[in-house]
C-alpha cells in the first residue's frame, strides 16, 4: 500500500501555527473591530480547520472520491447556513399584505 | 509479550487491501459529513438567536473565562497532534512510538474533560444553568440569557459526549496496539480514530471563538 508518511517537522509546523492562531484570536477578540469581530473569529476558525483537514486529517493526500464527499458535506452546511439565515435576516425588510 | 502480526483479511468485495482501506477511510468521512450537518443545525440556532437577542448574548458570553476557553483549545489541539504522531508511529510500524502516543492523547483528552466539567461546576455555582434558580445579573432578559446557556450547555455537552466516545475509541485502539495488532500494511483503525479525533478537535475550534470571543471587545 503506497500511503504518504509526513514528516514530523511538516506536522509540528502546523501544529505551532494552530497555536498561534489560538493566541490571535484569543488577542484579537479583545480589540474592537465593529462587525468584524465576528469576521476575523470565523475567518481565523476557518484557517485552523482547513489545517486540521489537509494535513492532520490527510485530506491533502486523499483520493478524489473522498475531497468530493467531504466538499459536498461543506456544501449542504452552506445551504442549511445561507438559506436558512438569509429567511430570518429578511423577514421584516417587506410588510407581510393583509397585516 | 508475542506480537501476532496479522494483516487485515482482505473481505471478498474488494479488490486490493489498499481499497478496503480507501473504503473504511470514506466510510468515516461521510459519518463526518453527518456529523457536521448535526452540530451544523445547533449552530444555526445559535446564529438565529445571537442575532435576535445580540446584546444578552454578549452579556452571558463574557462571563465565560477566556483564559480557561484559551488553554483547554490548546490541550485540544495538543491531543490532535499527539494524536496524529500516533497515525504516524503506526504508519512506519513503531508499535512502542503508538503506545506512548495514544496515551498522551487519552491523558489530554482526560484533562480536556476535567477542564470542562471545572467550567460547568462553576455555571451550577453562578447559577448560571437554566432551570428555576437561573440568575444573569445586569439584564432583565432572564429568558434569552437562558436560551445562550441553554445553548452553550448543549453544545460544549455534546461535544463532551464526543470527546467521552473519542476516549473510548483510544483506549480501544491502545489495547489493540499494545497486542501488537497494528502493522505498516494494517492500521486502518488508527487512521479512522483519528479522522474522528481531529473532527471533534475541529467543532471546539469553532466553539471556542463562538462561545467565548464574540462579544469581548465589549466588555
Amino acid at each position: 500500500m503506497q500511503e504518504h508518511v509526513a514528516s514530523i517537522k511538516t506536522y509540528t509546523l502546523v501544529f505551532l501555527s494552530l497555536l498561534a492562531l489560538t493566541l490571535a484570536t484569543t488577542l484579537v477578540a479583545a480589540i474592537d473591530l465593529g462587525a468584524f469581530n465576528v469576521v476575523m473569529a470565523l475567518f481565523i476558525a476557518a484557517v485552523k480547520m482547513m489545517l486540521v483537514a489537509l494535513f492532520f486529517m490527510h485530506l491533502r493526500h486523499s483520493t478524489i472520491l473522498t475531497k468530493v464527499v467531504v466538499g459536498g458535506g461543506m456544501l449542504w452546511l452552506a445551504i442549511l447556513l445561507v438559506l436558512s439565515l438569509s429567511d430570518f435576516v429578511t423577514r421584516g425588510w417587506l410588510p407581510v399584505p393583509g397585516k | 509479550m508475542d506480537s501476532h502480526a496479522e494483516t487485515a483479511e482482505l473481505r471478498e468485495q474488494f479488490e486490493t487491501p489498499a481499497q478496503q482501506k480507501e473504503i473504511s477511510t470514506l466510510g468515516m468521512w461521510i459519518f463526518l459529513v453527518t456529523e457536521i450537518m448535526f452540530f451544523g443545525g445547533l449552530f444555526l440556532a445559535y446564529a438565529i438567536y445571537r442575532r435576535e437577542f445580540a446584546s444578552v448574548f454578549a452579556l452571558a458570553s463574557n462571563t465565560l473565562d477566556v483564559v480557561i476557553g484559551a488553554v483547554n483549545t490548546a490541550v485540544l489541539l495538543c491531543s490532535s497532534f499527539t494524536m496524529v504522531l500516533a497515525v504516524r508511529a503506526a504508519q512506519i510500524g513503531s508499535r512502542k512510538a503508538l503506545i506512548v502516543f495514544l496515551i498522551l492523547t487519552i491523558l489530554l483528552g482526560g484533562v480536556f474533560l476535567g477542564v470542562k466539567a471545572y467550567e460547568w461546576n462553576q455555571k451550577f455555582e453562578e447559577h448560571h444553568v437554566p432551570g428555576p434558580t437561573f440568575h444573569l445579573e445586569g439584564t432583565t432578559q432572564q429568558g434569552p440569557a437562558q436560551l445562550f446557556f441553554s445553548l452553550y450547555f448543549t453544545m460544549t455537552g455534546l461535544h463532551a459526549l464526543h470527546m467521552v466516545v473519542g476516549e473510548g475509541l483510544m483506549l480501544f485502539l491502545l489495547w489493540h496496539a499494545y497486542r501488537g495488532k497494528y502493522t505498516p500494511s494494517y492500521y486502518t483503525p488508527v487512521d479512522v480514530g483519528g479522522l474522528y479525533w481531529h473532527f471533534v478537535d475541529i467543532v471546539w475550534i469553532f466553539l471556542f471563538p463562538l462561545l467565548y470571543l464574540i462579544a469581548r471587545h465589549q466588555h
